[in-house]
């Protein structure tokens, strides 16, 4: 028995039970051993892919209670204006990010790209407006890159700070506003995207109504000395079970969200990637602030022309996983590929193999038919409409 | 005749024939199993070539065939449901059954104390 495939968020993993030496921990690291936890190393830490319960149930219970999720591994960096309010340092940050960053209010949280010249993806990321700076959030494995380029780009505006003191723990599914709420009854009040400094238990955090699942829940962001306490106070509630990277990538998964790095990248514009609702009215052609970001002219071209691919969700109409690298064929046999799959695998609430890749915009119709090609077979998938489950945000 | 090869698969051998399929090590490590793509009956394999795949929610696994053989038979109830793999390894979650091509190549496979041995 060999594994000679790995998916999504678990990338890279190796023997189970060992972790590179160099491997950094989390603040949760003792807890997670405790809780039988398998580590892995991922993106430079040693992290949680799943614990005893196992990926399907961990993540079955994610969407019928509510699941905790250790994301300490994620860049936390929070952006000062050196002169003047926090839209000063929103202003500076716009020119990197095609999002509206000054229209963002105070206690508003917004999804954001990194975005390169030629208009690919450096890096997704969560940008919060925390009434005198701005608070982002960016990917584990992308995260000494972003500060290099917030360095080289907004020091002269912003003093940009890195919170490596912090920790980040988020609660997610349908309990977990319930489960939060009994400790920090106003987080109950927040809406989907609502983003604010919050005392939990005497904990300054900082609680955003947010995460990457599908499900409604929370992030937060709090002090490392004090994360493994919260996390146990969270965990003596019967509604909450921890969950393991690996779970983290199928709940991501069927809820059509990005892995940045697998599913978008220097090679895939904002626009193929579906994910020019980020790109806000008053940044794009005809807006108040139009452009200024890099790659803007290739991404308002593609805004206006569309792109050659773009990305779509597949379901496999057999039981086989097609999994990330698998190429795209329009027929059963020969012709040249129309695409590939990026990421995909077993879909628990589902049920079923799900997937998503690019494909050519002509291939892109919900309904049509196209050929994976996994282990030399050509296996029928069909083009969907993502997410495969429905979110269950609580929009504002 | 119980036994094993270091990449985890298990081998029982019945007169000519043998059942294989994967230790309660292998499935521990690799998780809930979510799809199961059998061999053919008929088809013949020599040792060390992948005769089956195993997939969990996250990757898919080879299983390796321990000798040279021709398959009789496959276990089509772990197909429909991959999970008795993890819950009955040893028993209920085999994979195929084998025709023995070179039987003296069971000499060169671990028995169960040698294969303890590895795991450590």
């Amino acid at each position: 028995m060999t594994q000679d495939g790995t998916a999504g968020e678990t990338a890279g993993e190796g023997t189970a039970q060992t972790t590179d030496a160099g491997a950094k921990r989390t603040p949760l690291h003792a807890l997670h051993v405790r809780l039988g936890a398998r580590m892995v190393p991922f993106a430079g830490w040693s992290m949680p892919v799943q614990y005893p319960q196992g990926i399907l149930a961990e993540h079955r219970h994610t969407r019928a209670k509510a699941g905790l999720f250790d994301v300490s591994h994620m860049g936390q960096i929070a952006l000062w204006p050196r002169s003047g309010g926090v839209e000063e340092a929103a202003k500076a940050l716009e020119a990197l990010v095609p999002a509206d960053l000054v229209g963002l209010a105070a206690g508003r949280q917004r999804y954001g790209l990194l975005t390169t010249p030629a208009g690919g993806i450096l890096d997704d990321l969560m940008i919060s407006n925390q009434g005198d700076h701005l608070y982002l959030v960016v990917n584990a494995a992308c995260a000494e890159a972003d500060l290099a380029h917030l360095d080289t780009h907004l020091a002269k505006q912003c003093r940009i700070e890195p919170r490596p003191d912090r920790a980040l723990l988020a609660l997610q599914g349908p309990e977990a506003a319930a489960v939060l709420g009994a400790l920090a009854p106003e987080v109950a009040a927040m809406r989907f995207m609502d983003a604010r400094a919050v005392t939990i238990a005497g904990i300054p955090s900082l609680v955003s109504r947010s995460g990457y699942t599908g499900e409604d829940g929370y992030e937060i962001a709090l002090p490392a000395e004090a994360a493994e306490s919260f996390a146990e106070t969270l965990l003596k509630n019967p509604l909450v079970a921890p969950v393991g990277l690996g779970a983290r990538d199928s709940l991501r998964l069927e809820a059509g969200l990005c892995l940045s790095g697998t599913d978008i990248g220097p090679d895939t514009t904002p626009v193929e990637a579906g994910l020019g609702w980020s790109i806000q009215k008053v940044r794009r052609t005809g807006g108040l602030r139009a452009g200024g970001f890099p790659g803007a002219e290739t991404i308002f071209a593609q805004l206006a022309e569309g792109a050659p691919r773009v990305r779509v969700g597949l379901r496999p109409e057999g039981r086989a996983p097609v999994r990330g690298g698998a190429p795209l064929f329009r027929d059963e046999t020969g012709g040249a590929p129309v695409g590939s799959v990026t990421s995909g695998g077993f879909g628990p609430t589902v049920e079923a193999p799900v997937a998503m890749g690019y494909v050519t915009t002509a291939d892109a119709v919900p309904g049509t038919r196209l050929f994976a090609e996994v282990r030399g077979k050509r296996l029928p998938v069909a083009v969907a409409t993502l997410p495969f489950v429905p979110p269950r945000f609580v929009r504002p | 005749m119980l036994k094993f090869t270091k990449d985890h698969e298990w081998l029982r051998l019945d007169g000519e024939v043998a059942t294989v399929g994967i230790t309660d090590h292998a499935q521990e490590q690799l998780g809930d199993l979510v799809f199961v793509d059998l061999p053919t009956v008929g088809a013949t394999f020599e040792q060390g070539a992948a005769a089956a795949v195993v997939e969990s929610v996250k990757a898919a696994s080879d299983i390796y065939c321990p000798v040279d053989g021709e398959v009789t038979e496959v276990n089509e109830a772990v197909a429909q449901e991959p999970g008795t793999i993890n819950s009955d390894p040893m028993a209920a979650g085999w994979l195929f059954k084998l025709k023995i091509a070179d039987k003296s190549q069971l000499d060169g496979l671990l028995d169960e104390a040698g294969y303890k041995a590895i795991l450590g």
